[in-house]
């Protein structure tokens, strides 16, 4: 969740133009805002071929031939990747090491930890903390790190395939790698690794044969095969990896190889883990009906399409966005769906006490924040995702409308 | 007809492989398997009605090509899956080649027979399971095997990584601004109007078709976006292949790439099957009725822009074109009016092929034949006949150009006129906009 002591949550607003990068750029890109909404950035065009980030209104002195996927990280720091006499440098609050790369994409951050896939002199791998794996692969590709950010991972290729190669490829040519180095059985595919806390353990997808799916945890699969699988969580409670797991059909959850919600779901997904081990996700109880479900009790509220679901700090409740058989959108949570509907919704938010819920939301073109199913009374040309204060009275709005920023902070009761 | 008549066999080494590798009972129980577990009543009831009357022979461009029986859709199917429902399975590996040759090369799962059938048989549907038998025996064509393959890989059908997708945008990019200085082509953009996806073939042999998608997009003013990671491949061999598994893994992750980006739609690139993949297959593998992300064809959004006034004509394609109606737009999804508003928007003058729209042949490479490769080449030209027919018959009345806004109609019609000597020139509909559009942002020539 979130961290947000330490922010200013005065109550009221406060507008900036930030006019100056417009008049020395040709052009500027989207609207990067920090989680606290003290700074935004965007990339700026200074020339042809020539790039700045344009922080608070100023332009960088560091210019580059390309600046891409800008992006904030939960601390603040601005992370983005910037091309230069065509090597690539992984740029924070816009200082870039030494060292350039043939490419770098899918930046990602864990506890203070920033990371990056790479790919240098056609060999795959990641940067974490600005120092890159020791051994690099043919290919990699579901880049992760641990929770701590202390260990990282990825889906590596370690032999090489022939053109049309089916059988060699069908034997198995991927693996698992932690900090660079090949871990447990190769398999015909890996996907989706993911850590437990401390980062000692790391459960991925496989698949065995064309045929069986199942889960591995550093590198060895469970004895249990099934038609397919999806992306495993540790329970944070007992260590168990659990996953979604396909059956005669039908979706049910297995834990370290053994059914634990019978196969009886058209779909089952996105299940998150409580503190308390409860599991959360979200399941489709018949066809073309998807709806909230914890520990295989399914909510009765259901909607076409069921998706960016979120759980609240104490484990209780959960909100998702939902979209109708109407096309439209709206927030489902645990007690029943709210009554807006609207073009887009994206991931609700909670408080820290658990007790609010606040979503950005886009109706016609302009977008809002709403909390607890109730509007603030102003909409702009575009939001950004919502935060509750530490004590869970106030909601920070980052909004733009025109060439202005807005920060808000209003008080909780001032959605009606 | 059990082996009788099938004197046409085809050495394909994933074929070959796969029945050696299987037995009698392997055979029976994934049969069984497959009929009892995972098809309904439709199956079935397709079986036990076909009265064998034959109307649905002239539907299908493989009869109509060799006009030999045993090239009709009822016949396919009573040299295939009609004989495993009727043995309960209990057939040879040999026989599983004949089945798996059949189904991968001599359907293209087009649809075209369904309309024929007085009884509404849906003959493709049971080529469809047929497939997916033999996915699940292990006998399939080597090359759309790898296919299948490379997108459980990579999640892009031509083994592209992960850094080559956006350092070809980014090439693309690079290359438009020498001529649009302002052209961008977004990566992750959240929030905007569409997602623009396309199929594997594009970053690796067919970049221009970004650039120029990307210009039109840039004349319109549109608010889009591209996707920087896996999921930006809106193909699915694997739905062709038999492999559900992987259409459904696919089609989550493109899905999941749009819905993470809350774009309000996706924009899927000039290709028919991916089409089919997403509104019809692939979604509902995974449990949803409709899609989870709204979906236009560029056939759909192209008329969107022209009837909005966003892009113009500077100059019409000279000469005369005709119309390749890609099956899953047309007969699938119903975008024959979008399909004639626009050729008549691009091109000076129209001839039609005849017959056309939701009864148009095939261009023999879809259902995945094309992916099988070079082994089964020439069953494509061989029962495409009909196709090289249509079109020299449109040659003959001036037509020089054929408006194909498909990527296999592209590849299928491309080997067509080569294999017939038809000298006629294959365009998607975004190569003509782009080259004749009013470019207001383009660098002055
Ligand atoms: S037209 Fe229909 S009923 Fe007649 S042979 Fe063909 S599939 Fe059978
Ligand atoms: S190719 Fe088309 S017309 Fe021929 S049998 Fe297959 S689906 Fe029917």
């Amino acid at each position: 969740m979130q961290n947000t002591n330490g922010w200013n949550w005065e109550p009221g607003r406060k507008v900036e133009t930030y006019a100056d990068c417009a008049q020395n750029s040709e052009w500027l890109e989207e609207w990067c805002v920090s989680p606290d909404g003290e700074t935004v950035a965007r990339v700026a065009c200074t020339a042809p071929a020539e790039f700045a980030l344009c922080v608070n209104g100023k332009l960088s002195e560091n210019v580059y031939e390309k600046i891409i996927c800008p992006k904030f990280t939960p601390d603040g720091k601005l992370v983005a990747f910037v091309s230069q006499d065509m090597e690539w440098f992984l740029s924070v609050d816009n200082e870039v090491g030494e060292e350039g790369y043939g490419f770098l994409w899918d930046s990602m951050w864990a506890d203070g930890t920033v990371a990056a896939a790479v790919q240098q002199d056609m060999q795959y791998g990641m940067i974490v903390g600005g120092k890159i794996w020791d051994n690099l692969f043919e290919n990699g590709n579901n880049f992760t790190l641990s929770p701590d950010g202390k260990k990282s991972a990825a889906v590596v290729q370690v032999k090489s395939l022939g053109q049309a190669d089916i059988y060699t490829f069908q034997e198995g040519v991927f693996q698992v790698a932690v900090d660079g180095e090949a871990l447990g059985d190769v398999f015909m595919n890996v996907w989706t690794p993911s850590f437990n806390a401390d980062g000692s353990k790391v459960a991925a997808q496989v698949r065995e044969t064309l045929y069986d799916y199942s889960i591995a945890v550093n590198g060895k699969a469970w004895d249990a095969k099934f038609q397919t699988v999806w992306e495993p969580r540790f329970n944070p409670k007992t260590g168990g990896v659990v996953a979604p797991v396909r059956q005669g059909g039908k979706w049910g959850m297995a834990e370290d190889g053994k059914i634990i919600w019978a196969p009886k779901y058209a779909q089952l997904w996105h299940h998150q883990f409580t503190a308390e081990g409860d599991i959360w996700a979200i399941c489709a109880p018949e066809f073309g009906k998807f709806a909230l479900v914890k520990n295989d009790k399914p909510f009765s509220q259901t909607a076409a399409v069921v998706y960016d679901l979120a759980v609240s700090p104490d484990g209780k409740r959960a909100a998702a966005m939902a979209r109708g058989e109407d096309r439209m959108f709206s927030v489902l949570t645990d007690t029943g769906a709210w009554n807006g509907k609207y073009d887009m919704v994206w991931q609700p938010v909670f408080s820290a006490d658990s007790s609010h819920t606040a979503v950005r939301v886009d109706r016609n073109g302009r977008q809002t924040v709403i909390v607890d199913g109730k509007a603030y009374g102003e909409d702009f040309d575009q939001c950004f995702d919502p935060a509750f204060s530490p004590d869970s009275s106030k909601v920070l709005i980052k909004a733009l409308n025109g060439d202005e920023y807005i920060r808000i902070v209003a008080d909780v009761s001032e959605f009606k | 007809m059990y082996n009788e008549i099938f004197d046409r066999k085809i050495e394909d080494v994933g074929l070959q492989t796969g029945i050696d590798r299987l037995t009698p009972e392997k055979i029976e129980k994934t049969v069984k398997q497959v009929l009892e577990g995972e098809t309904g009543a439709k199956l079935k009831v397709y079986h036990d009605t076909c009265v064998r009357c034959g109307m649905c022979a002239k539907a299908c461009h493989f009869y109509q090509s060799h006009l030999e029986p045993s090239y009709s859709p009822v016949a396919k199917i009573h040299q295939s899956i009609g004989v495993l429902i009727e043995k309960d399975g209990k057939v040879g590996p040999d026989f599983i080649y004949q089945c798996a040759q059949i189904a991968y090369t001599e359907c293209n799962l087009c649809r075209r027979c369904v309309h024929y059938c007085p009884l509404g048989i849906d003959t493709a549907y049971m080529m469809s399971t047929m497939r997916r038998i033999c996915h699940k025996l292990g006998v399939t064509p080597q090359y759309i095997q790898d296919t299948a393959h490379s997108h459980s890989a990579t999640m892009n059908q031509m083994w592209v990584k992960d850094d080559e997708w956006v350092d070809s945008l980014l090439w693309q990019e690079e290359e438009a601004r020498d001529e649009f200085p302002d052209m961008r082509i977004p990566l992750d953009v959240d929030g905007v109007d569409f997602l623009y996806s396309v199929i594997g073939p594009e970053p690796k042999f067919r970049t221009h078709l970004i650039y120029q998608a990307a210009a039109i997009f840039h004349e319109a003013g549109a608010n889009w976006t591209m996707p920087s990671e896996p999921g930006w491949d809106n193909s699915d061999m694997a739905m062709f292949s038999g492999d559900f598994e992987m259409m459904g893994r696919l089609k989550r992750a493109h899905f999941e790439c749009a819905q993470k980006l809350h774009v309000k739609r996706i924009v899927m690139g000039e290709c028919g099957h991916a089409f089919r993949s997403i509104y019809d297959q692939g979604n509902r593998w995974l449990g949803w009725k409709d899609y989870p992300v709204e979906v236009v064809h560029s056939v759909e959004f192209f008329t969107e822009l022209f009837k909005a006034g966003k892009i113009k004509m500077k100059a019409k394609h000279p000469g005369i074109a005709t119309i390749q109606d890609p099956c899953n737009i047309i007969r699938g999804r119903g975008l024959y009016d979008h399909l004639r508003f626009l050729a008549h928007e691009v091109c000076e003058e129209i001839v039609e092929m005849a017959p056309n729209g939701e009864h148009n042949y095939c261009c023999a490479a879809g259902g995945g034949i094309i992916n099988c490769g070079p082994p089964f080449k020439n069953v494509r030209m061989s029962g495409n006949k009909a196709k090289a027919d249509q079109l020299k018959a449109a040659y003959d009345k001036g037509a020089r150009t054929i408006l194909a806004p498909c990527h296999n109609c592209h590849g299928g019609l491309e080997d067509i006129i080569h294999h017939y000597g038809i000298d006629m020139e294959i365009k998607f509909l975004g190569d003509i906009i782009y080259a004749n559009m009013v470019k207001t942002k383009a660098v002055e020539e």
